[in-house]
């Protein structure tokens, strides 16, 4: 059954390609190299002229203020490897088992949870300074150790990889192959994930400390100061994360086995691996990657009812840029998207008039553009 | 791979309820309360439920902008006549309505146009995020809705106050969703209802005989839309009001539980489990059991999803599916395992498949 669909949904893709060369060719007479390539298709050339224009666009404001430009850059490229993290866990289980799993971003923000309820119980009596802990004006006096942070972040991250392995076994194993099935089962759970999480940890805006050794922030050439969480330990974390997961699918024996199980799944089955230990596995690290984004993001942003759904949305779109399944794709996307999102936020003033209100139209236009080129993405493969 | 099965309801049974329906607000026991909070409720969420039923249905694509679109055409018609908030352009109500059920549309045609494109799950995904954008385009945009949304919206003559006599805006309701109901019944039953079926089963055939597959889907989307945009309007008449958070993803996902509940198969099932949905949203709270904070009178949410993760675990095809299989059992023991069950045989132009049902 499966086979029929993939070998459709593959046939889809080479047709919609031959229908548009089709289309740039009824009217003109004889243009083989457009035919052949359709490499310049209307379509591709708006696009690079768009992105030109972008580009020269964001030129002309670094060169107005550069010191603003690396601060709104370095803004994008700490949220593109927050996104970065998070949708590698969603994209590598999507890619493994075609399992949407939508409470992908439930378990994000359980896992920022949890860290922050170990930090909270195990480490707030430590009293810093002159043991003048009153801080009743918000300014908190609690010194907090590294371990203070790095602890909860483990166990966190392994709790909600715990968690994720569980809701394979226990919900998605038996209905393998009915992806929608997969998909509202994982919504209904983000529904109740939502909920509980809700009665547990309340409505209120929480974040996680990160350790009072570490500096508030770092200067930037241009004058400008920058977070330090922000700026060195979350891009630094994406890298790290992106540098084991391409080690570990390129180099060792077990990606070797993913790799061969997003291409064909049955036949890594057929030659004695038990794929089930591979899935659950995929599924360990998928989660445990939403849960380290969790408290990556818990403390460089923060927690509260609401963030399940924006990094889920978050994941999506980057997956969606990137192409389901793809590494790479999910590095590619969370970059386009973190870096719009950040000038758009900032950039989108014309003369007298402001819309940056209107900055969510770009992130739009921006998965539009991608769709409207590639239907599957930047590095999709028909399934 | 999924179990379609969009055989008709018979037209008696379909009848009976619309007289019934009807004769709600003339029954005694019936509240106010009663027919304002759940019956019209249900109405209109079926509508929108029912646009995403269609789709899923006929088209076989799971859509989850159906709330996008009717959020979209909400805000126009609030944002178009008389209102507290918004850009208030105090035009004709009437005018209003025929606008925002364009935008709508027209918005759904873009949508179509892109996600058309895609199928199954990716559709699911691409079309949740065009929701959650909607939402948050209109969470950002202080011109338009902002958070507190538009509020005190201005409603056509005819409907007086509701919140005094909700009778008017009961029928007109009743009246729009049985209009859906048949023109999206009436719409399965024509070539272009046929093709798109086509389309759902066999996409690859359906090409090769010389249909265009992406245009099918994006034209069936985009009458989806209109549905969806006249449940928009009519969510405003109903709540006078509109927000942001009442269109967000919470409310995406609702929708599409209602779909689950009463099946992703046949049309019925939007009403029937909107009913389903609005009878467990407003009594469940007097006999829910309270398990510390897990469980109680204030978690709804939770009871909503494990009620919506069991149907999708037990029933793919929800309470109509349930329905069928159960009377469909009956029937072959009563006929001695002669008769073919009903959800074989897919809506064609021919043959009444209720004629088994009557009698």
């Amino acid at each position: 059954m499966s086979e029929t669909v993939d070998s459709s949904s593959g046939g889809e893709v080479r047709d919609t390609g031959d229908a548009s060369a089709r289309v740039t060719t009824t009217g003109v007479i004889a243009a083989p190299e457009v035919a052949s390539g359709s490499r310049w298709s209307p379509k591709r050339i708006a696009l690079v002229l768009l992105v030109a224009a972008v580009v020269v666009f964001l030129a002309a404001k670094a060169a107005d203020d550069l010191g603003r430009f690396l601060v709104v850059t370095l803004n994008g490229l700490s949220l593109a490897a927050l996104f970065f993290v998070v949708a590698s866990g969603f994209t590598l289980i999507f890619g493994l088992m075609r399992v949407v799993n939508m409470a992908h971003g439930s378990l994000y923000l359980l896992g920022g949870y949890l860290a922050l309820q170990m930090q909270e119980s195990w480490y707030q009596p430590e009293e810093g300074g002159g043991g003048l802990g009153l801080s009743l004006g918000g300014t908190d006096d609690t010194v907090y150790s590294l371990a203070a942070w790095v602890l909860p972040l483990i166990v966190a991250t392994v709790i909600i990889g715990v968690i994720g392995v569980l809701l394979q076994q226990v919900f998605l194993r038996w209905n393998q192959g009915q992806d929608l099935r997969q998909a509202l089962i994982t919504i209904a759970i983000s529904v109740i994930f939502a909920d509980q999480m809700l009665a547990e940890f309340g409505g209120i805006s929480k974040d996680i400390k990160p350790p009072t050794a570490w500096p508030d922030s770092i200067s930037l050439p241009g004058g400008s100061g920058f977070g330090f969480f922000r700026g060195v330990v979350v891009i630094g974390a994406a890298l790290a994360i992106g540098l084991g997961l391409w080690l570990l699918i390129k180099r060792t024996r077990y990606g070797k086995i993913v790799r061969a199980g997003v291409d064909d799944r049955d036949m890594v089955s057929a030659l004695g691996i038990n794929v089930q230990l591979v899935f659950a596995g995929a599924f360990f690290i998928g989660a445990m990657l939403a849960g380290f984004g969790g408290v990556l993001g818990g403390t460089m942003l923060s927690l509260q009812p609401g963030e399940d759904t924006s990094f889920l949305l978050n994941s999506l779109i980057v997956v969606i840029i990137g192409g389901m399944g793809s590494l790479g794709g999910a590095a590619i996307g969370a970059l386009a998207l973190g870096l719009v999102d950040a000038y758009a936020d900032v950039y989108l003033v014309f003369g007298g008039t402001d819309l940056t209100n209107y900055s969510i139209l770009v992130t739009f236009a921006l998965l539009v553009g991608v769709l409207a080129v590639r239907p599957l993405g930047l590095f999709g493969r028909p399934a | 791979m999924t179990p379609v099965s969009t055989g008709r309801a018979s037209w008696i049974a379909v009848a009976v309820v619309v007289v019934v329906a009807a004769l709600m607000p003339v029954t005694p026991f019936i509240t106010e309360y009663f027919l304002s909070q759940i019956l019209t409720q249900t109405l209109w969420l079926g509508i929108a439920a029912a646009s995403l039923i269609f789709l899923s249905a006929y088209g076989g694509m799971v859509s989850l902008a159906q709330v996008g679109i009717y959020g979209i055409a909400g805000m126009a018609y609030a944002n178009l006549v008389l209102a507290d908030g918004g850009s208030a352009a105090a035009w004709n109500p009437w005018l209003a309505l025929v606008a925002a059920i364009l935008i709508g549309t027209a918005a759904g045609l873009g949508f179509g146009l892109i996600a058309a494109r895609s199928e199954g799950i990716y559709f699911l995904m691409i079309t949740l995020a065009f929701s959650v954008l909607v939402f948050y385009f209109f969470s950002q945009v202080t011109q338009l809705a902002g958070f507190g949304g538009v509020n005190s919206v201005e409603l056509p003559g005819f409907l007086g106050n509701p919140g005094q006599d909700p009778v008017p805006l009961y029928y007109t309701t009743l009246v729009a969703a049985v209009l859906v109901f048949l023109a999206l019944r009436g719409i399965s039953r024509t070539a272009f209802g046929l093709t798109l079926q086509g389309v759902r089963d066999e996409p690859a055939r359906m090409r090769a005989l010389g249909f265009d597959v992406t245009r099918h889907r994006m034209l069936a989307f985009g009458l989806a839309a209109v549905i969806a945009a006249i449940a928009g309007v009519l969510s405003v008449w109903y709540n006078r009001r509109i927000t942001p958070g009442s269109i967000n993803l919470a409310q995406t996902i609702d929708i599409l539980i209602i779909a689950v509940i009463g099946g992703l198969y046949r049309l019925e099932g939007a009403w029937v489990g909107a009913l389903a949905y609005m009878l467990i949203d407003n009594y469940s709270r007097d006999w829910t059991p309270s398990i510390g904070n897990v469980l109680g009178p204030e978690r709804f949410n939770t009871l909503i999803g494990i009620v919506f993760l069991i149907i999708v675990l037990a029933s793919p095809g929800g309470l109509v599916g349930l329905w069928e299989s159960a009377t469909g059992r009956l029937r072959r023991r009563r006929q001695g395992g002669g008769g073919t069950p009903r959800s074989t045989s897919t809506a064609g132009p021919e043959g009444d498949p209720a004629a088994g049902t009557v009698k």
